[in-house]
């Protein structure tokens, strides 16, 4: 899948949407600012996540982000080889190092979110 | 304020270094990546700038008198050519910086750490009589490190000295490039190591020469992996595990703190929290996933017992490690406590100093 045909946030999350599923990730730009990733804190399966707010974390060696839910819904898979293999996602952040898959609540608050062009706007101003 | 460069910048940046501020300094953080760098330290060899770091020069015939009561390491022990890790204190005991101290044969360098270069000239300056004179050199001297069990080979490639000769914790004066440059074997990543001390031409060549003639054995390493090299030894940074508001026995320096039969600034309080202190520096291993990062609270049965001062991921033992202080009557090798990351409760272990024991410091 084209991360171009992806949806962004301004915290720096990716949103591969298909229908009412997102699969969500962090962007090569932030994985590159964090370095190496070394764990990465999960939601609980099935637990419901209100959009802008704090889901779980990710701990590069340096430092620590939050990651924080894109849009509103409830978490239906999470990507387990991130256990064993949290640098995935500096690796391919992506395709292989998603992070959840999430049930959408409300669509509205996918147009509150950047289009690719958007984003890379967005971080050149950052 | 603008910050400043080292004159290696240039380098930094043809390596395509991630640079960051450090200390008023542009420096590199890493240049392919934390734990690939730190990696190769320890099985190879790494090289450094370290040139934001200060050099204080002390001369003068009462020198030695000076520094005996100013630095809380005995300096009377030490030797033209040897090296001393020690520290400078307030009044009240509390820790100015740690530093160490070269005793050439006309003078004393102290090399300071870069956010306390002022602090400490100014300490000194207002502490001194006329019997001695006090210069800031840091911006003239700089320093690079190669670290790592192929450091001796590499570098003796370059100068024209049996290197095995050079004890830990000795140094020297050699010619290179048309001037004298010191190399001293000692390092903040327990592995066999060299400082280099050169100025702004020689230090450059140095970089480039080593680069040039490590075949690969030698990458550049940043300050990220220096972090993570020196916290697996359990190594004291300033700012973190060390600052004015702790004492040199409660951050585990005791083994420089040398008291008997001396008096030195800080020396009367010093005395007294031997006698009775409260908290002690430990060494935190992680059981259950989760990283410590400064400032996160320790507790034992819900109750706060201190909290963390240094915290990291550890490349070499492939989990969260961290350096707390902690109400010392719990400070037992063994006992396992609680970390609180992001209002949980992570279940940690204290372990004996250092997290990584297999360094090749001594070889």
């Amino acid at each position: 899948m084209d991360h171009k045909k992806f949806k962004f946030t301004k915290d720096h999350e990716w949103l591969n949407l298909q229908e009412d599923l997102a699969i969500v990730g962090i962007t090569d730009y932030a994985q590159s600012q964090l370095g190496d990733i070394v764990f990465v804190e999960m939601p609980e399966l099935s637990s419901k996540l209100t959009a802008s707010e704090s889901f779980g974390a990710i701990e590069a060696v340096k430092t620590v982000a939050d990651l924080f839910a894109p849009v509103s819904g409830k978490v239906i898979e999470i990507n387990e080889n991130l256990d064993t293999s949290p640098d995935l996602i500096n690796s391919d952040p992506y395709n292989k190092g998603w992070i959840v898959k999430l049930k959408i609540n409300n669509n509205d608050e996918i147009n509150q979110l950047m289009n690719y062009d958007e984003y890379q706007e967005f971080t050149l101003d950052n | 304020m603008k910050s400043k460069k080292t004159p290696l910048y240039r380098n930094h940046i043809e390596l395509n270094a991630k640079m960051v501020d450090f200390a008023g300094y542009q420096m590199p953080i890493q240049y392919k990546g934390i734990k690939e760098e730190h990696n190769h330290v320890r099985s190879s060899a790494g090289l450094f700038d370290v040139s934001h770091m200060g050099e204080i020069i002390v001369s003068g015939n009462k020198a030695e008198d000076f520094l005996d009561r100013m630095l809380i390491n005995d300096v009377k022990k030490i030797q033209t050519w040897d090296a001393q890790y020690s520290a400078m204190c307030n009044e009240n005991g509390g820790i100015i910086d740690d530093l160490i101290v070269y005793r050439y044969p006309e003078h004393y360098m102290l090399v300071v750490n870069a956010s306390n270069i002022q602090k400490n000239f100014d300490w000194l300056i207002a502490n001194k009589d006329d019997h001695v004179d006090i210069f800031n050199l840091s911006e003239k001297i700089n320093i690079v490190a190669i670290q790592g069990p192929a450091s001796r080979i590499i570098l003796s490639k370059l100068i024209d000295f049996d290197l095995s000769k050079l004890e830990f914790y000795k140094f020297m004066e050699t010619p290179f490039s048309g001037k004298i440059i010191t190399i001293s074997r000692t390092g903040y990543t327990g592995e066999l190591g060299y400082e280099i001390y050169a100025g702004d031409d020689q230090i450059i060549k140095i970089w480039n020469d080593i680069l040039n003639i490590g075949d690969g054995k030698v990458f550049p390493a940043g300050l990220g992996c220096r972090d993570t090299l020196r916290m697996e030894m359990n190594y004291p940074l300033y700012g973190n595990d060390l600052n004015e508001k702790t004492n040199p026995i409660e951050a585990g320096l005791s083994w420089i703190t040398k008291l008997n039969q001396r008096e030195f600034v800080g020396s009367n309080r010093i005395n007294m929290f031997k006698k009775n202190y409260t908290n002690k520096s430990v060494c935190l291993e992680m059981i259950d996933k989760g990283i410590p990062r400064k400032d996160y609270s320790i507790k034992l049965d819900n109750i706060e017992i201190g909290h963390i001062t240094s915290g990291t991921y550890s490349p070499s033992l492939s989990k969260g490690i961290a350096i707390g202080l902690i109400n010392k009557d719990l400070a037992v090798i063994g006992s396992v406590l609680d970390v609180e990351i992001r209002n949980k409760k992570m279940k940690c272990k204290i372990v004996k100093p250092p997290f990584y024991k297999n360094g090749t410091l001594l070889s």
